[in-house]
């Protein structure tokens, strides 16, 4: 089958805020629900200074590994986990997620999938976020970044994982594109 | 080149910029489906695109599945961006339509689609926005809703007007809405801006010409369709999304809970 050729990416651009946010976006369970951790960083540019104007988007197994596809994720009832959220980051490039842990999808590695939009960015970045991994543990992706695969890790804390995204600088994080997404 | 104290670069400067990057490009004409990250005729990419190759990975666990979205989350009002605030907006009323498609030509059922744009005059009711053009209190610019059985969407807005900003000295955005697209898996997420045929600031703009091999570029102008446009109520656009290719082939039964 011919593949049609992609609509291009634009940039979001700085004017989102009144469109894409909506309430509870970020909270993809009540914090103190039971199993609730928080998911948080910071995305940062080149001169490592916080980006206070990006959109994070997170979509992410249950703890069971089961890939929910439950509507809801726009007017969240407290109840439902649909597995996706959103989080606008603040003057300082912070962003926080309060969610459950994603169990392993089949035999992969448990992550949580992340996309990154901000004014200055032109298309969409991929990445992802693997919960912090035991002795050993690793996949092709991770083992293909090599010495950038700490960019792919969240670290734990004690209320849930920290995962900072820089788009540029030392620590550059691992972004990802899938097959057909560049002309063959 | 980080530094913000820098004087602003005339059009002329910053027009020959992206002459220079189509000529190059024109050499070789290579395919590009998507902008350039690394542009730097649009100043804020500077510091903010990667700088490192990224990592071709096939799509895996959630990643080939999309989130879903369903009656619950959008109110089939919201579709109308002229009726928001009680009083008719200012402008020309149009209505917006199309299909969202995958890379295999199957329509994105059932899936959401977000819009945002400026008013009339090219003011976006947004803090930020400090352009001296009046805000339409009969206005917000946003709406949403969810592509039909066949991928349909279709909304009714006033077509926005071009307004200026500060990546160089009289610099001015062609007339655009934003979209926000999912399709059936994670890796199709999508925001792009649709264009207005022929506009004249087209050739100037720096995040339009960052898409730079132009058969690419001009899949974002949306078509003119007297067929949308209705008696004497609102002119008709029509416009066609396709998103990168899945990676999965989507089942009857996911439909199921939506």
């Amino acid at each position: 089958m011919t593949r049609l050729a992609p609509t291009p990416g634009q940039t979001v651009g700085p004017f989102f805020h009144y469109a894409l946010p909506y309430p509870g976006d970020a909270d993809l369970v009540l914090a103190g629900a039971p199993g609730a951790v928080r998911l948080h960083g910071t995305v940062r540019d080149g001169a490592g200074a916080g980006v206070p104007d990006a959109l994070l988007e997170l979509w992410q197994a249950d703890p069971a590994g089961t890939v929910v596809q439950r509507a809801g994720s726009l007017h969240r009832d407290g109840w439902t986990f649909t597995g996706f959220g959103r989080c606008a980051t603040d003057r300082t490039g912070r962003y926080s997620f309060t969610t459950l842990t994603p169990g392993a999808v089949g035999d992969g590695l448990p992550f949580f999938a992340v996309t990154v939009f901000a004014r200055g960015l032109l298309h969409r970045l991929s990445t992802r976020a693997y919960l912090p991994l035991a002795d050993g543990a690793t996949d092709a992706l991770l083992t293909a970044a090599g010495a950038r695969a700490g960019t792919l890790v969240a670290a734990a804390e004690a209320d849930g994982y920290r995962f900072d995204v820089h788009l540029q600088g030392p620590e550059e994080t691992v972004f990802l594109q899938a097959p057909g997404e560049t002309p063959s | 080149m980080a530094g913000t104290m820098r004087a602003l670069e005339s059009q002329a400067e910053l027009s020959a910029e992206i002459e220079d990057t189509a000529a190059k490009w024109a050499t070789a004409r290579e395919p590009e489906f998507q902008p350039r990250r690394d542009y730097p005729p649009y100043r804020s990419t500077l510091l903010r695109h990667p700088t490192k190759d990224l990592f071709q990975v096939d799509p895996e666990g959630v990643e080939l599945f999309a989130p879903a979205f369903g009656q619950r989350d959008v109110d089939p009002l919201e579709a109308d961006l002229t009726i928001q605030r009680g009083g008719e907006p200012l402008g020309e009323r149009m209505v917006v339509t199309g299909r969202v498609l995958d890379g295999d030509g199957r329509p994105v059922r059932h899936q959401l689609v977000e819009v945002w744009q400026a008013n009339a005059g090219g003011r976006y009711i947004h803090q930020r926005d400090q352009h001296p053009a009046p805000l339409d209190p009969n206005f917000t610019g946003m709406g949403r809703m969810l592509t039909d059985a066949d991928g349909v969407y279709r909304f009714t807005t006033v077509k926005p007007g071009p307004y200026p900003w500060k990546n160089h000295h009289n610099a001015w955005r062609p007339a655009h809405i934003h979209f926000s697209l999912f399709g059936t898996d994670f890796t199709q997420r999508l925001v792009t801006q649709m264009y207005f045929p022929g506009d004249p600031l087209f050739a100037l703009d720096p995040i339009y010409q960052s898409i730079v091999d132009p058969a690419a570029r001009e899949r974002l102008v949306a078509t003119y369709d007297h067929d949308v446009t209705t008696h004497e109520w609102a002119t008709g656009y029509r416009w066609d999304i396709v998103l990168t290719g899945a990676h999965r082939t989507p089942t009857e039964t996911e439909e199921d809970d939506r």
